[in-house]
């Protein structure tokens, strides 16, 4: 009995049925990564018709160091907004993790790794304190995060101390976001990524053919990743060009580090959040905390470590703020960070309600933010008209959120 | 007729000085459905309630398949294959067909989930229950209708082999077509061998899907008869005032 509507489910869909199948994913509140795209394109064309900077191989390397750590940030942010909660305090987390980094290796003579561990740990501590007053008492996470937001700045004030920044000299800290991979390196980690991305997408498809499932439209997948590897080639290749200002003195080609450290995060956040039962369960939490109880899913457990991991990625951040700014200082994770955070999850589609959003949103978001901070920089605008812009891109993505959210209750 | 799947003898529940349940009696057949009935407050969601673990009764025989047993939590009845479908129906909207399915009983390789496995079991599932009202089971819930959201929280509670299906007033919310969808549901699942406890405030639904009924009436069991040996007005007696002329006082007979 069950043939006819298996059959059926196996036989491809067209490229006009895959769209259709999209517009009613919009209708239902599930806008994807679309908007972000074409947004960022839109801007890439904006600024680099308006600056003769902007589409250079340096500021294209500039502009991924800038976004590095509000993009790891955002990361962390993802696991707490997808259960509808909000950690104000990621920013600041970051900075105290980094003091904690920073002093661990130019105060006390430890080697990297240790320090680097010890931050995390620093970090993972922080957010299990903050996701235990959340789940277990019942605070709103936004007082408790609000208060944790004065009080890690008070903390990394008295960590930084009299003199105010506390600098850092080790090679490994600071060659994460001021050195390359060589371009040879470069080419090769590239051509690595490509093949573990195409691998893994054929091998997806092709399992579920096996399981006689409905699979991905192949002419779909085909033009998606065909379209990703081509940009991210053209962006390797143009990192690979000579961006040094003085040639004879320093030559400055390749992929950042902190590349490779970002897509090792995403593809391992990607991985937890959408092929595990822990991930699986965070969206459940997200989306209907009463039916993921019943399910017998342990939701204060869950809320715990969401926020336990977003801490510890704010503590991977501090450690990309101490590396860019050569030093930790008592406004490291300050000011605008964990707004560009938040904003950076937001318009790559994470919802605030809870519930949907991807690791890739953090990236596609965070170079919105970056290309606008860098962008218009660049074009000489004041910081009270970027932050205006930012703030203002922020609220249309929120507000798409919300309506398409409406959208889909009705 | 068959042994009973289900079998209460004296339910007793109090909440304090309140005297809920006093001496309830209740059979579930299986491939039968059995209509629960009775007026606000007659005590049918904390019988359920008793029977899924939630609350624990505080004297009282259950035998289950001819055992007595002992629920003492939701675990012990999800164990035995009783299931629960609430209400509110306890859905994540954003979560797909297949993950709302088996939420909180992934279906897992290793570490990993395994999609194909439990996207071809809920199929089997929904198949075996010819649903065909929905398109795909990738969509997520939050873009069904209030008559396939209820096919699918009760596709999710015969997906684990359970043999006692608890639908708590799955009509209440629908309209006339989907209603209909879902009382063929109902029935498909008692003719499947389920033993199917239904509880409606709706007479004619009753009436069109069950094969007995138990009417509660301010926590007695005013009476448990086939519905081919009552009508609606005796039935509404029964809820409204306990009793009714021409029907056994349950237990008396």
């Amino acid at each position: 009995m069950s043939t006819s509507t298996t059959a059926a489910e196996v036989t491809e869909t067209s490229l006009k049925s895959a769209a259709q199948d999209y517009w009613s994913k919009v209708k239902a509140g599930d806008i994807g990564a679309l908007p972000a795209v074409l947004g960022l394109l839109v801007l890439c064309i904006v600024f680099g018709s308006m600056s003769s900077v902007f589409l250079t191989p340096g500021n294209f390397a500039n502009l991924l160091t800038q976004a590095a750590s509000v993009i790891v940030i955002a990361m962390g942010l993802i696991f707490v907004l997808l259960l509808g909660e909000i950690d104000l305090s990621a920013g600041y987390a970051s900075g105290v993790c980094g003091a904690v980094l920073v002093i661990l290796i130019t105060d006390l003579g430890q080697p990297w790794y240790i320090a680097l561990a010890a931050s995390i740990a620093v970090g993972m501590a922080m957010g299990f304190g903050l996701g235990t007053l959340v789940a277990r008492l019942g605070i709103p996470s936004f007082v408790v995060t609000l208060a944790a937001f004065l009080g890690f700045q008070g903390i990394l004030l008295i960590l930084a101390g009299e003199g105010g920044t506390i600098r850092v000299e080790d090679e490994t800290v600071l060659a994460i976001q001021n050195s390359n991979l060589s371009p040879t390196l470069s080419w090769a980690f590239y051509i690595a990524a490509s093949v573990f991305y195409v691998l893994l997408g054929l091998s997806r498809i092709n399992a579920r053919r096996k399981a006689g499932l409905k699979a991905e439209l192949f002419k779909l997948w085909l033009i998606k990743t065909v379209s990703l590897v081509g940009i991210s080639g053209l962006a390797v290749w143009a990192l690979n060009l000579e961006r040094s200002n003085n040639r004879e003195l320093v030559s400055l080609k390749g992929i950042p580090y902190v590349v490779p450290v970002i897509l090792f995060l995403l593809v391992i956040g990607t991985f937890v959040l959408g092929r595990t039962a822990f991930g699986r369960h965070i969206y459940a939490v997200g989306g209907n905390a009463e039916a993921a109880r019943r399910a017998g899913i342990n939701v204060k457990n869950i809320r715990i470590a969401a926020f336990v991991i977003c801490s510890a990625l704010s503590a991977i951040a501090g450690l990309l703020f101490a590396s860019r700014q050569n030093s930790i200082s008592p406004t490291t994770g300050g000011s605008s960070t964990l707004l560009y955070a938040v904003g950076a999850a937001v318009i790559g589609g994470t919802s605030l309600f809870g519930g949907k959003g991807k690791m890739r949103d953090a990236i596609l978001g965070g170079l919105v933010v970056a290309v606008i901070d860098n962008g218009m920089g660049l074009l000489g605008y004041a910081a009270g008209i970027k932050f205006i812009v930012t703030g203002a891109v922020l609220l249309v993505s929120a507000g798409v959120d919300a309506v398409s959210r409406r959208g889909s209750s009705v | 007729m068959t042994e009973p799947i289900l079998s209460l003898r004296g339910v007793n529940k109090s909440f304090g000085p309140v005297h809920v349940l006093k001496d309830v009696n209740l059979d579930v057949h299986p491939g039968q459905v059995t209509a629960l009935v009775g007026d606000n407050g007659a005590g049918k969601s904390t019988l359920i309630k008793c029977i899924a673990g939630i609350y624990t009764p505080d004297h009282g025989e259950f035998k289950f398949d001819g055992k007595v047993v002992n629920i003492t939590g939701p675990r012990d009845a999800t164990a035995l294959g009783i299931e629960i479908v609430y209400q509110d129906l306890a859905l994540c909207d954003n979560l797909d067909i297949v993950h709302n399915m088996f939420l909180g009983r992934e279906v897992k390789k290793g570490p990993v989930l395994d999609e194909s496995a439990m996207e071809s079991l809920a199929r089997k599932t929904l198949d075996s229950l010819s649903v065909r009202t929905v398109k795909s089971i990738r969509q997520t819930v939050a873009s069904l209708s209030g008559g396939q959201r209820q096919t699918v929280a009760i596709a999710k509670a015969v997906l684990w082999n359970s043999k006692v299906v608890i639908l708590d007033e799955p009509t209440a919310a629908l309209g006339v077509a989907q209603t209909e969808q879902v009382l063929n549901l109902v029935r498909r699942l008692a003719d499947n061998g389920l033993g199917v406890i239904l509880i409606s405030h709706n007479i004619n639904d009753v009436f069109e899907v069950a094969d007995n009924i138990a009417a509660l009436y301010l926590g007695t069991m005013a009476a448990q008869v086939a519905k081919n040996e009552v009508i609606p007005r005796q039935v509404i007696e029964l809820i409204t005032t306990g009793v009714s002329a021409g029907v056994e006082k349950a237990g008396v007979k």
